[in-house]
């Protein structure tokens, strides 16, 4: 009797707009837009500034460094793909060029995290997708 | 000279259906009860209703929800005001609202404000309605799908990620959020309709199970079935209804988005800095006159973040504010007297603006409590979506 599948993570599709930063995800580079009229850079993927409404920005490498900005470790059971891993934690990371992400630190205890700790970009890689998640720098 | 909106208008009529895990009924038909009640505690008839406001809870995503049909299953012809309206928890202090201006303005005589929700289904954890892009299959598109892809579900998330920010930046803690349920479930042992009325400790909070740290169970709010309807009237129509009108002295919004980016920091900050500024102008009164608050409180810590953008402390000390217990029974500013959405039911907006009509007309038996001057919120969003108002028995 073959073995059922072991529940999947909801990983992301890739779409048109999202393309830079999904290519750059699995290059290893840490891709954010800039707005070219008001410099203000955001986490991707929108046409319009929402500092200024200029629809002209650029792809743009960050750093991948950044501090946590805030954070929480979850243990309600929501989606199969996470039952195993629970608790996990949860983290909204604020990059050095300003805009914030929210995704999971690894190489850390949970216990261990704080608001304010220096952390840096660790790509999970899976078959077509890779991850951006953080480790303390 | 007074605001010219100041007790210009009133809340004359409440129905509300049974809530809590109530079952057999769809929510365009526990719409219906609550509309039929309200009417009926106005002195009124149905032709005499010229206005409809609907707002469906959660059941407005995932399905079944109330919205403009609703207007039809009722037979209400002749409306002169209808919308289907949306701004999360702050829907019903909005409909309020909008039903006052259109009033004053003579556009309507008697407006209907209808909330109206269904998540609970027999059997089922009473999660599950909230768990967001849980329930989707399949894989999420582009960036949209990068927080769910690290895990991040629900409400509860946000929350459990603000209240974090403010205890790391300002030390508050959890005997601080603790005191506010423990509180809030006292007052719902002296209400006849809430869905949890035995007492809780400290030790009862602090052992509660984890949803996601730094929330505890008892630090969140109820999930319930039901619904619940209060009619506007203006003040020259409320002064012959049967019921002691509940006049509206202000009202405010503040939405101040999240751009999710340096600089700012909603998870602290709160629209209802704003709506507070607009509302106590309009009302021509500060935080010290206020003598109850009936508070949106999805979670303890929306409750503190709500009191300090409100003034009644400063930023950052919401939690030696609340920590004496002076919310609770006895205490010196009464808030969430029918045990709120932590303990009493969770009507979104609707469960501060009916407890704030109880106690408005001295209606609140055991749990009433000087109501001179009522402070009623509405938050939705993750803090992201404010609106208040600031209610009296006085007219002026």
């Amino acid at each position: 009797m073959a073995e059922a599948a072991a529940p999947q993570k909801p990983l992301p599709q890739p779409d048109e707009a999202s393309e830079p930063f999904f290519t750059g995800a699995m290059e290893g580079r840490l891709m954010i837009m800039r707005c070219t009229a008001c410099g203000v850079a955001r986490i991707p993927s929108r046409s319009h500034c929402d500092n200024c409404l200029s629809p002209d920005f650029e792809w743009e490498e960050a750093s991948g460094r950044g501090t946590v900005h805030t954070f929480g470790v979850m243990h309600q059971k929501y989606h199969p793909g996470f039952f195993d891993e629970l608790p996990y934690n949860l983290a909204v990371i604020e990059l050095e060029e300003g805009p914030r992400l929210s995704t999971n630190l690894v190489g850390v205890e949970n216990s261990a995290i704080r608001v304010g700790m220096p952390v840096v970009v660790d790509f999970q890689r899976y078959d077509d997708v890779a991850l951006p998640k953080f480790r303390p720098a | 000279m007074p605001h010219p909106m100041r007790g210009a208008t009133a809340i004359t009529g409440l129905g509300m259906t049974p809530m809590g895990r109530i079952y057999g009924k769809s929510a365009t038909e526990l719409a219906a009860d609550a509309v039929r009640t309200a009417i009926a505690d106005a002195g009124l008839t149905k032709g005499d209703i010229d206005g409809l406001l609907i707002n469906p809870g959660i059941t407005g995503f995932t399905g079944g929800g109330i919205s403009l049909p609703l207007q039809n299953y009722l037979g209400m012809t002749n409306l002169r005001l209808l919308n289907h309206m949306n701004a999360a928890g702050s829907t019903a202090a909005q409909m309020v609202q909008y039903a006052a201006l259109a009033i004053n303005a003579g556009i309507a005589r008697h407006v209907v404000c209808v909330f109206a929700d269904l998540p609970l289904s027999e059997g089922k954890s009473a999660g599950g309605a909230y768990g967001g892009a849980a329930r989707n299959p399949g894989r999420p598109q582009g960036m949209a799908g990068l927080a769910p892809a690290a895990g991040f579900f629900g409400a509860n998330t946000g929350y459990a990620l603000a209240a974090q920010r403010h205890m790391a930046l300002y030390g508050t803690n959890h005997d601080q959020l603790g005191t506010i349920a423990v509180g809030q479930r006292k007052w719902a042992g002296m209400s006849p309709i809430s869905q949890m009325r035995d007492p809780i400790t400290m030790e009862d909070y602090h052992n509660s199970r984890w949803i996601i740290e730094p929330l505890h169970l008892l630090d969140c709010c109820l999930v319930s079935n039901g619904a619940i309807a209060v009619i506007v009237s203006g003040a020259e129509d409320a002064v012959n209804m049967p019921q002691p009108p509940v006049y509206i002295w202000g009202m405010g919004q503040g939405h101040p988005g999240d751009p999710a980016r340096h600089g700012f920091d909603p998870e602290t900050e709160t629209g209802a800095r704003i709506a507070a500024e607009t509302a106590y102008a309009m009302a021509g009164v500060g935080p010290e006159d206020v003598t109850q608050c009936q508070l949106y409180d999805c979670y303890t810590y929306t409750v503190l973040v709500t009191l300090e953008d409100y003034g009644f402390c400063k930023k950052g000390e919401g939690g030696a504010f609340v920590e004496d217990g002076k919310l609770g029974p006895g205490g010196t500013l009464p808030t969430n007297t029918g045990g709120g959405e932590l303990s009493g039911y969770y009507m979104w907006g609707m469960t501060p603006l009916s407890e704030a009509v109880i106690q408005g007309r001295g209606q609140g038996g055991q749990r009433q409590v000087n109501n001179d001057v009522i402070l009623c919120t509405g938050n939705g969003g993750m803090l992201s979506y404010h609106a208040c108002l600031v209610l009296s028995p006085n007219r002026s």
